[in-house]
């Protein structure tokens, strides 16, 4: 007999009410996305499926594919520029300097969404950073368009990715055992050929999980397209928000919605069947 | 024999050489924000031609974000606090017990890390308007439990695999009820990886910004969300003075936890000797 048997019920009880919560609020919008929206009143009609039908519209679809398209690009480009980053991190052996690359490649984490995006608009604007910097040089004459646009997005979201892939990366790369590169290297092997041959074969897994984690945070990104993008860059999420607080219309707001689950759904299962197979070609 | 500097000269120093362009990358807004924050107009320029402190006064003076700021720690205490105890209970329990239903109750409260934040907030939005509920502390300080829950879990799950079980049953056989065990060995042995995650679940509430959109009303709205209100009303640099707090604060309290803490060990990206 267990001894937590006798607390059981006090330790389990308040997960279960997080639970339903969690679990009706999904239902709610499930639920929604299901029914005829009356206009002018948050009550709705029976059910129905023309909430779907309603959202083969181009402007809909445009938002899907750019949702899709800014999740894939900002999940490989924080993967490129995070993963030197999270090597220098582990394999630095000075400390002062392996603290500063922590706190810098770190901080932006913690400063929450508003002050990274706002901060972004004050480098990207038409009198911004970049602006003044290409004029000064004398390279432009006229201010170039960075915010409203993708590009401008996808920077602001890779800055937003990079920490969390870091902080990933840098975990897989501390646990890999460097006897095998050390045995590649007494085999002669230069350092390059022990970086692509052993060192990133072993730290798969964690570039898999990293890349899961920075196309799911870029698919529910809201902050930064809303911001940055400021209606010219439509997503998913800026929909949601309009349809949902603007409009009022729930049952289409929450249909959107479902598309965005189902499409997180499929993308993680794509994601963990990879996992497998890499890990059985990898012999783990 | 030195084969460790094998590498062709370009190599090495280009390799820092791309570590600084990264982190200058990821400094870059930083810095301009805090340039901007100094500017003694009422626009967002760069460079400053005149600096000045008054959007710091303003920051400190705008009664919006004093609301702001108290509803979110308010949020924020009750919201970390909470998560800390449910997940701290609920982790004890899948470890040490078996239950009805386990995996699918940690497979729902796990499911925020990646169900987005919008859907959350609009279910929840929809819920409270269908049951006509007020849009008050008590589901916004539930929309946040539910969103950093996980993060708690994990961190209290990976200090649980460090915790031998031979003391808690040492302590039982000695005695101690189940309650006294768990206070008096389970949670002080888990003590910084609680704390660890009740920090993480503080700074995750505080800055929760997308759900609360859908959820807070003009009374409750928390700082991120006034701050957002902000940015859409005014174009000064108030809130560049308000990101300086903000990233020196930030700053200041991840250097204080590297230095007391030890930050990589906390992170796990420690390589073993």
């Amino acid at each position: 007999m267990n001894m937590y048997s006798r607390l059981k019920g006090w330790l389990i009880s308040p997960a279960v009410i997080v639970a339903i919560g969690t679990c009706s609020a999904l239902m709610t919008v499930l639920q929604f996305s299901l029914r005829t929206y009356v206009p002018g009143s948050l009550d709705v009609g029976g059910f129905t499926l023309d909430n779907f039908s309603g959202l083969m519209k181009s402007i809909y679809l445009s938002a899907l594919g750019n949702t899709l398209c800014l999740s894939v690009e900002t999940m490989v480009f924080s993967l490129l520029l995070a993963y030197p980053l999270a090597y220098a991190l582990v394999r630095v052996r000075n400390r002062a300097l392996k603290s500063v690359i922590l706190i810098m490649s770190l901080t932006p984490l913690f400063l929450g969404e508003i002050v990274r995006t706002y901060s972004w608009t004050v480098v990207l604007g038409s009198n911004g950073f970049v602006n003044t910097v290409l004029r000064k040089l004398g390279l432009i004459e006229w201010p170039i368009d960075l915010m409203f646009t993708h590009f401008g997005v996808v920077l602001a979201l890779v800055h937003v990715t990079i920490p969390v892939t870091v902080l990933m990366l840098g975990a897989a790369i501390s646990h890999i055992n460097r006897d095998y590169e050390r045995a590649a290297q007494s085999l002669g092997a230069n350092p390059v050929k022990i970086f692509v041959t052993v060192t990133l074969p072993l730290s798969m897994p964690g570039i898999l999980a990293s890349s899961t984690t920075a196309f799911a945070w870029t698919f529910s990104a809201f902050a930064t397209p809303q911001m940055i993008g400021g209606g010219r860059v439509p997503t998913l999420s800026t929909l949601v928000y309009q349809l949902g607080l603007s409009s009022l219309n729930f049952p289409l707001a929450a249909s959107l919605s479902v598309i965005g689950l189902a499409l997180t759904a499929v993308s993680l299962l794509v994601f963990g069947k990879l996992t497998v197979r890499l890990k059985r070609i990898g012999g783990h | 024999m030195k084969i460790r500097h094998g590498l062709p000269w370009p190599l090495r120093v280009a390799g820092p050489l791309l570590i600084a362009a990264i982190l200058a990358f990821m400094l870059l807004p930083v810095i301009v924000v805090t340039l901007a924050a100094f500017n003694d107009k009422a626009i967002l320029a760069f460079p400053p031609k005149h600096w000045s402190l008054q959007w710091f006064a303003r920051v400190l003076t705008y009664s919006d974000f004093q609301s702001g700021f108290n509803s979110s720690l308010v949020v924020t205490f009750w919201a970390s606090l909470i998560a800390l105890v449910i997940g701290t209970g609920i982790a004890i329990t899948v470890k040490r017990l078996d239950f009805k239903g386990k995996d699918a109750l940690q497979a729902i409260l796990m499911m925020p890390m990646v169900v987005p934040q919008f859907t959350i907030g609009l279910g929840l939005l929809i819920l409270v308007a269908q049951v006509g509920l007020d849009r008050g502390y008590a589901i916004l300080i539930l929309c946040h439990v539910i969103l950093v829950l996980p993060f708690v879990l994990r961190s209290v799950y990976v200090s649980m695999e460090n915790l031998d079980e031979r003391l808690e049953h040492a302590a039982a056989s000695l005695g101690a009820p189940p309650m006294k065990v768990l206070f008096t060995v389970v949670v002080p042995l888990l003590g910084p990886g609680l704390f660890g995650g009740w920090l993480f679940a503080a700074i995750l509430s505080f800055n929760e910004f997308t759900a609360s959109l859908f959820i807070t009303t003009e009374s409750t709205q928390t700082l991120p969300v006034t701050m957002y209100n902000y940015v859409r009303e005014f174009a000064d640099p108030t809130l560049a003075a308000l990101s300086v707090v903000y990233i020196v604060v930030t700053a200041s309290l991840l250097a204080f936890a590297n230095y007391f803490l030890g930050l990589g060990k906390i992170l796990n990206i420690e390589e073993s000797p």
